[in-house]
């Protein structure tokens, strides 16, 4: 099963050009596991606002790549911060696993 | 709007790399030369460093965050003619109505949609073009000043009192040693003179109003008030005559007609306001003052001397400008006697 929309990735790629979207891929790739540590950082010592930013840098790059799921969950998180609520349960863990599975397919669509 | 436009010099801001780079490439793609900044703090570093045409501005930065950048260029005279698209994830859109509010020229969701990006930065590089031209067109007529205050706030064609100083200049004689006027020499003549006389009086902070022939009209301490806008005038009179004098040993040289010309300054108040269409409009000003302005100009011809003030205008002097008193002179449909002062040309 895709956790990748096609339609956003193929549109994704037609913008960036298709020497690009490996380029793309490797950032997506490198900066996720920064975003996922910082959040968990943040979680730790209770770094609102670093939190609530993190998790936007992380849903702006779902939605870019077509990785829906992984936007939903990287959105209620940072929707939860900007209520001042770190309350979060297993949601960061959630999106550890999201974000492993996405970069996973992505690794396998690059050109 | 064409359909291919001139490339531009775009700066995009963004802390996600994958932003930066998708939207640099992209951009890329449609011919733009593109820079990038990581964060507020660099992007502002990057906008004084180079001259760049339009920017796309994150919101959500750390450090120095979007709203910050765009408020700190828009209060830069150096840097608030930059267009500025913001890009957001769409749940920003209060903050897009802020930014646009602030003065922001234009707005893109992220993920951005390729065909709404391309067309939002042609739209914009191609805005900005006008008003540059825009710009361009009317110091032509007035100062950055004024020009940039004008763009601004946009003009209403209406007119109000001001407490402003008006110049009239018109060329007394042409001298010429050959028999004949050559059409082509004298149209060249006046444009190099008024070029001059341009640069003189816009470097004073005064605006030429109106160009008749070979006289033109200036004020000065209006549309924008200055309080020393009697000594501004006077001093720009004083330098068109200065630039004068070298121009007519270069016309010498080269064998050319030179030409003299009489100044006449008055100050005081006067209605000042754009007169016209919304098309086509200048600003003017009308009175007994601009009226007085106009005879002293006239006036330099009876005492052959090129610079002459009404009393006001002498009084708003510092004191290294020297003036001698001319007498009282009653000009015609007059009733009143003026004081006339003429300017001692080595005060320059």
């Amino acid at each position: 099963m895709s956790v990748i929309d096609i339609t956003i990735f193929n549109e994704l790629k037609q913008m960036s050009g298709e020497d690009f979207i490996n380029e793309l891929i490797d950032a997506f790739l490198e900066d996720g596991p920064n975003m996922l540590r910082n959040m968990q950082v943040a979680l730790d010592v209770k770094d609102v606002e670093s939190f609530r930013r993190n998790a936007h840098s992380m849903k702006s790059n779902a939605n870019t790549f077509g990785a829906l799921e992984l936007g939903v969950l990287a959105k209620e998180l940072e929707y939860m911060a900007r209520e001042n609520n770190l309350n979060v349960g297993d949601r960061l863990e959630n999106l550890n696993k999201a974000f492993s599975v996405a970069g996973e397919e992505l690794k396998g669509m690059r050109a | 709007m064409s359909s291919k436009p001139e490339p531009g010099y775009l700066l995009v801001v963004d802390d996600n790399k994958v932003n930066r780079i998708l939207l640099a490439r992209g951009l890329e793609g449609y011919g733009h030369k593109v820079e990038t900044a990581e964060n507020g703090k660099q992007a502002l570093e990057k906008l004084r460093a180079d001259s760049f045409d339009l920017v796309l501005l994150d919101i959500e930065m750390p450090e120095m965050n979007g709203y910050e950048v765009l408020e700190t260029c828009l209060q830069d005279p150096e840097l608030r003619n930059i267009p500025i698209i913001m890009t957001s994830s769409l749940d920003e859109i209060d903050s897009v109505v802020r930014c646009i509010e602030l003065g922001a020229e234009d707005y893109l969701n992220k993920p951005v949609n390729p065909i709404l990006l391309r067309a939002r930065v042609n739209a914009s590089l191609e805005k900005k073009r006008l008003r540059d031209e825009q710009r361009k067109l009317f110091r032509t007529f007035a100062t950055p000043e004024v020009a940039d205050e004008l763009l601004r706030s946009g003009f209403t064609l209406g007119g109000k009192y001001v407490n402003a100083s008006v110049m009239f200049a018109d060329i007394r004689s042409y001298t010429s040693y050959s028999e004949k006027e050559d059409p082509a020499e004298i149209i060249d003549l006046l444009n190099n003179y008024f070029a001059l006389m341009f640069d003189a009086i816009s470097g004073h902070h005064g605006m030429v109003n109106q160009m008749l022939g070979d006289g033109l009209m200036a004020i000065f301490g209006a549309p924008i008030y200055r309080e020393d806008h009697r000594e501004q005038a006077v001093r720009a009179a004083l330098e068109m005559l200065s630039l004068l004098e070298g121009f007519n040993q270069v016309q010498i040289m080269r064998n050319k007609t030179q030409v003299q010309i009489g100044i006449g300054i008055a100050t005081g108040r006067m209605i000042a306001g754009y007169t016209g269409t919304l098309q086509r409009a200048i600003y003017t000003c009308v009175g007994d003052t601009v009226n007085l302005a106009a005879r002293i100009q006239e006036h330099t011809k009876v005492v052959h001397h090129p610079l002459l003030l009404d009393h006001y205008t002498m009084e708003g002097l510092s004191t290294d400008i020297e003036c001698s008193p001319l007498g009282p002179v009653v000009f015609k449909g007059k009733q009143q006697q003026i004081n006339i002062f003429a300017v001692k040309l080595d005060s320059r």
